[in-house]
């Protein structure tokens, strides 16, 4: 295959490199991106910010040994360094009997248009930017009294390609874009603050939400939290609006990483096949659905991206895995690789989703007496290995039904395994806001603690 | 520390001259100040798995940062090129931010000097990749042979030497070479009923290879990591509710990290976000507290000779005896707060622009020995280890993950618990502290603070501490 571009013939070149320097197999990544970013604070400019900035990066085998290196500088003494610098940590690593590239039969990418790149970014004018910003938080701030402050309203974009190159004969590449827009009010009542945003990303300008609905939807999430106070400690249903719902589906998604199965460092190693979660529970990995953020041709191995069920009505049906964990456990890749420039590849995901039920997000509320309706969680704890959950938290108290008093300063406890197991309803309400994605979900029981 | 000794204006050809050029274009459209980040970084990163060295990167990352700030308003560009036509675009991308003829006049560059706080004369950067593949392959065995229940080890050893060149239009040239190194174990153990937990402990610094050597770090990082694995095996459920905590001395400090220290940066104090607004000279704390944040501590992970910005990095009191006395700041805050720079303006790299963030935070030890701590605790908990933690500027809400704790009954420890997060109010949670331990440590150099995206190395410290009330996340 020829270069296509710029950064092909990099990766190319890089690919040449390596052959020069006697390596058996190499892979070769280059990644350029343009970003742009304005903040507006109380209707001022707070910050522009705008620039540009190049990597690649090398991984060499010589026969099971590997070494990695990346750069900023791509000029031919830059790549050559690079290179010379990956031979040399080649040959203090151990051999790795499984260390090598995918099969070659394996590599490839998916055809037709993913609808990655949008040529509407570039091209929208930076006033209009800065204006975007300025909407969205003025239609916080707007919105009611009590919202007195601001840590501001943003726009953000950035474009950027990927190039990928290995020794077997792939060399391709591909170009994204990004925005995003969000507003981050605050309310005050009797002499205490409270903080919430709402945001929207997209590939392409007329993908965003519009300011105004960003700006009042965190306004109105700010106002709901005031007077919030903490709830007695107690065991009760709990539910998860989908902005913090998907965080479940993250601690998930590294318990069917590759990388921690094989190392039995997940609390579902070991449990392919067996139903590990309610029969309710199918859950998706799909990185070939046009347009969004987890979308892209092929992983970072050169594999083709892919749609992978990994739960299937509760049983385990597959991990996520790269070549590497795939060849550990005596599988096949999933098309999952991930890295940055260089080094092994590790495991990650595309559009990574539960799939939504038939309960709209009302009736799931109303169908609880006494729980809690969760609308933020803070900190680190999970384990992964044991399925330990403690994480603190912030919501709405729900009474008969109802959402009755804001609530905060509280944890949330249970097991991610008896999580899974025990949700009792999913909302309809799956959206993409970011590349995972899980609709409104009441899990039957966790411990509240509190006073 | 005159510019011919910094190795980015050497390596680089930059000349004075040259740094007037680019601050004078950065200040062609008006604005009231800028400045130049420099930045060249060279890293290693060695990993063992399975034992075997699996993973072995190295990489060079380089570029400079513009900044223009116009009363509140930053314009910021950067460039991975150095040559003149780039920065000089830079420089121009930056002013845009302003909008006027050039109205300030470049002062000359001034050379600031500071005692260096790690001269580090052998870093890890430096020595051979052997033998820093042989501390991660002795972790290794050291860890394996300590149990027979150690089924999986993985450890690695990181270094870099990230050198920065600061000039700024009000005169100020100031360069620095910042020397890290780090390694990490953790440990696999498995229970004759096939329960699985790990354990986990890494540290380092602004050090070079010796500091681990000398200090037999490689056998107590491996051995402590299988001490914590095999104590979860035993781990019964942690309890719910509030009830009287005690922290041990060290890495628990992270308490202080969330629960004030984020709360005390100036930007979220400047916009008034912060649960911790106008509240300077109240009583935020009991007054057995006093807490500092330290830039200027020999070798530290969160140590600087000069902050981001070229300032000088000091001691500064947050708290003294519970009450609260002063935020942390960057030049932004400092200039339009009216006080003093701290030397907490950091950024993660060149393409970042540079926020008021921590350093070193601890707590002053106080007189309390920790035997007695305990022994005064009826019941409750006491948490020994933690994981990460994550703060609400606005409402004051913290939280902060035990990894290893103990049930404590009649002033001794039982039973180790499971993990379970710790929450609590930042201008509240320190009012019920009632003993402080004359113990204080500080952490083993393996914090990692993150905020609006931009990641960099801190270190926390306590002493043993008595927490009378706090909610406890247990699913007991």
């Amino acid at each position: 295959m020829s270069p296509q571009n710029f950064h092909e013939e990099i990766a190319a070149r890089l690919i040449q490199l390596a052959s020069t320097h006697g390596a058996s197999a190499a892979e070769a990544t280059v990644a350029a991106g343009d970003e742009f970013e304005a903040q507006v604070r109380l209707g001022q400019v707070e910050t522009l910010k705008e620039a540009g900035s190049q990597a690649a990066g090398i991984r060499l085998l010589f026969g099971q040994r590997v070494g990695s290196a990346y750069t900023s500088d791509l000029s031919e003494a830059g790549l050559a360094r690079m290179v010379a610098s990956a031979a040399g940590l080649a040959q203090i690593s151990t051999e790795d009997p499984h260390a090598g590239l995918p099969d070659p039969s394996s590599l490839g990418a998916v055809r037709g248009d993913l609808q990655l790149f949008s040529p509407s970014i570039d091209a929208f004018d930076p006033a209009r930017r800065i204006e975007l910003a300025r909407e969205a938080e003025q239609s916080a701030l707007s919105f009611d009294p009590r919202i007195d402050n601001s840590e501001g309203g943003s726009f953000s974009s950035s474009t950027a390609w990927r190039a990928f190159s290995n020794s077997i004969g792939f060399l391709s590449s591909y170009r994204s874009s990004y925005c995003g827009l969000s507003a981050v009010p605050v309310a005050t009542s009797e002499g205490r603050r409270e903080r919430d945003y709402w945001s929207s990303s997209a590939r392409a300008i007329d993908g965003l939400e519009s300011p105004d609905f960003i700006g009042r939807t965190a306004a109105q999430r700010a106002l709901r939290r005031l007077g919030a106070r903490k709830a007695s400690t107690q065991k009760v249903p709990v539910v998860f609006e989908p902005r913090v719902a998907r965080s479940l589906l993250g601690h998930l998604f590294s318990a069917i990483s590759g990388d921690s199965v094989y190392r039995k460092s997940s609390y579902l190693a070991g449990l392919l096949g067996q139903q590990v979660a309610g029969s309710n529970i199918t859950i998706i990995d799909d990185a070939t659905l046009p347009g969004l953020v987890g979308t892209a041709p092929f992983d970072d191995e050169g594999v083709p991206s892919r749609r992978t069920v990994v739960f299937e009505n509760g049983r385990l049906a597959s991990y996520l895995l790269n070549s590497y964990t795939a060849r550990k456990l005596g599988l096949q890749t999933t098309g999952s690789a991930a890295r940055g420039v260089t080094g092994n590849a590790g495991v990650g995901h595309g559009n990574f989703f539960l799939q939504p039920g038939e309960n709209s997000p009302e009736s799931i509320i109303s169908s609880v007496k006494n729980g809690l309706y969760v609308t933020e969680l803070l900190g680190s704890g999970v384990n992964i290995v044991n399925g330990d959950y403690s994480r603190g938290a912030a919501g709405l108290w729900i009474e008969n039904g109802q959402l009755a008093w804001p609530v905060h300063e509280i944890t949330i406890a249970g097991n991610l395994r008896r999580i899974f197991e025990q949700v009792e309803a999913i909302g309809n309400d799956l959206e993409f806001r970011g590349s995972v994605a899980c609709p409104t979900i009441l899990i039957g029981e966790m411990t509240v603690s509190g006073q | 520390m005159g510019l011919s000794i910094s190795l980015i204006a050497t390596q680089f050809g930059i000349s004075t001259s040259d740094l007037h050029r680019y601050l004078n274009e950065a200040l062609s459209r008006g604005g009231d100040y800028a400045d130049l980040y420099f930045e060249y970084i060279e890293s290693t990163s060695l990993a063992l798995d399975e034992s075997i060295v699996k993973s072995a990167t190295q990489g060079v990352t380089l570029g400079v940062g513009v900044r223009v700030l116009s009363g509140e308003r930053t314009g910021y560009a950067y460039s991975d090129d150095l040559s003149p036509d780039r920065i000089l675009k830079a420089a121009r991308t930056a002013a845009c931010i302003a909008a006027g003829p050039a109205s300030i006049v470049q002062t000359p560059l001034d050379a600031i000097s500071a005692p260096n706080l790690y001269p580090v004369p052998h870093p890890a950067a430096e020595s051979s990749l052997a033998e820093r593949v042989a501390l991660i392959v002795e972790a290794d065995h050291i860890a394996r042979a300590e149990d027979a229940r150690v089924f999986q080890v993985q450890a690695s050893f990181a270094d870099s030497i990230r050198h920065i060149l600061i000039a700024t239009s009000d005169g100020r040239l100031a360069h620095d070479r910042q020397p890290m190194a780090r390694l990490n174990v953790m440990a696999l153990a498995r229970a004759a009923d096939g329960r699985i937990e790990h354990g986990y402990q890494g540290g380092g610094g602004r050090v070079g290879l010796d500091h681990f050597t000398s200090n037999h770090l490689v056998s107590k990082f491996a051995k402590e990591a299988v001490r914590q694995a095999l104590v979860q095996l035993d781990a019964v459920e942690a309890p719910a509710g509030e009830m009287t905590v005690v922290l041990g001395p060290g890495w628990p400090g992270i308490l202080l990290h969330e629960a004030v220290g984020h709360g005390l940066e100036a930007d979220f104090n400047r916009k008034e976000v912060s649960a911790f607004s106008g509240r300077i000279g109240q009583q935020v704390a009991s007054p057995l507290c006093t807490v500092v944040d330290n830039g200027a501590m020999a070798a530290r992970r969160g140590s600087l000779n000069v902050d981001d910005e070229g300032v000088p990095s000091q001691e500064n009191v947050l708290i003294e005896n519970g009450v609260l006395r002063g935020y942390l700041h960057d030049r932004l805050s400092s200039r339009l707060l009216r006080n003093t720079p701290t030397g907490n303006g950091r950024r993660e790299n060149y393409q970042h622009i540079p926020l008021p963030r921590m350093t070193n935070t601890y707590m002053l030890a106080g007189d309390s020995d920790p035997s007695e701590i305990l022994r005064s605790v009826k019941k409750g908990l006491y948490c020994a280890t933690f994981g990460g933690g994550q703060v609400d500027i606005t409402s004051g809400n913290f939280v902060f993950s035990a990894t290893e704790s103990y049930l404590i009954e009649d002033g001794r420890l039982t039973s180790p618990v499971r993990g379970a997060s710790l929450i609590g109010n930042g201008p509240e949670a320190l009012k019920y502290v009632s003993m402080v331990g004359n113990d204080l440590q500080l952490d083993e150099g393996v914090g990692i603070c993150g905020k609006e995206g931009q990641s960099v190395p801190v270190g926390v410290g306590i002493p043993t501490l008595k927490i009378d009330r706090i909610t406890v996340g247990g699913n007991a």
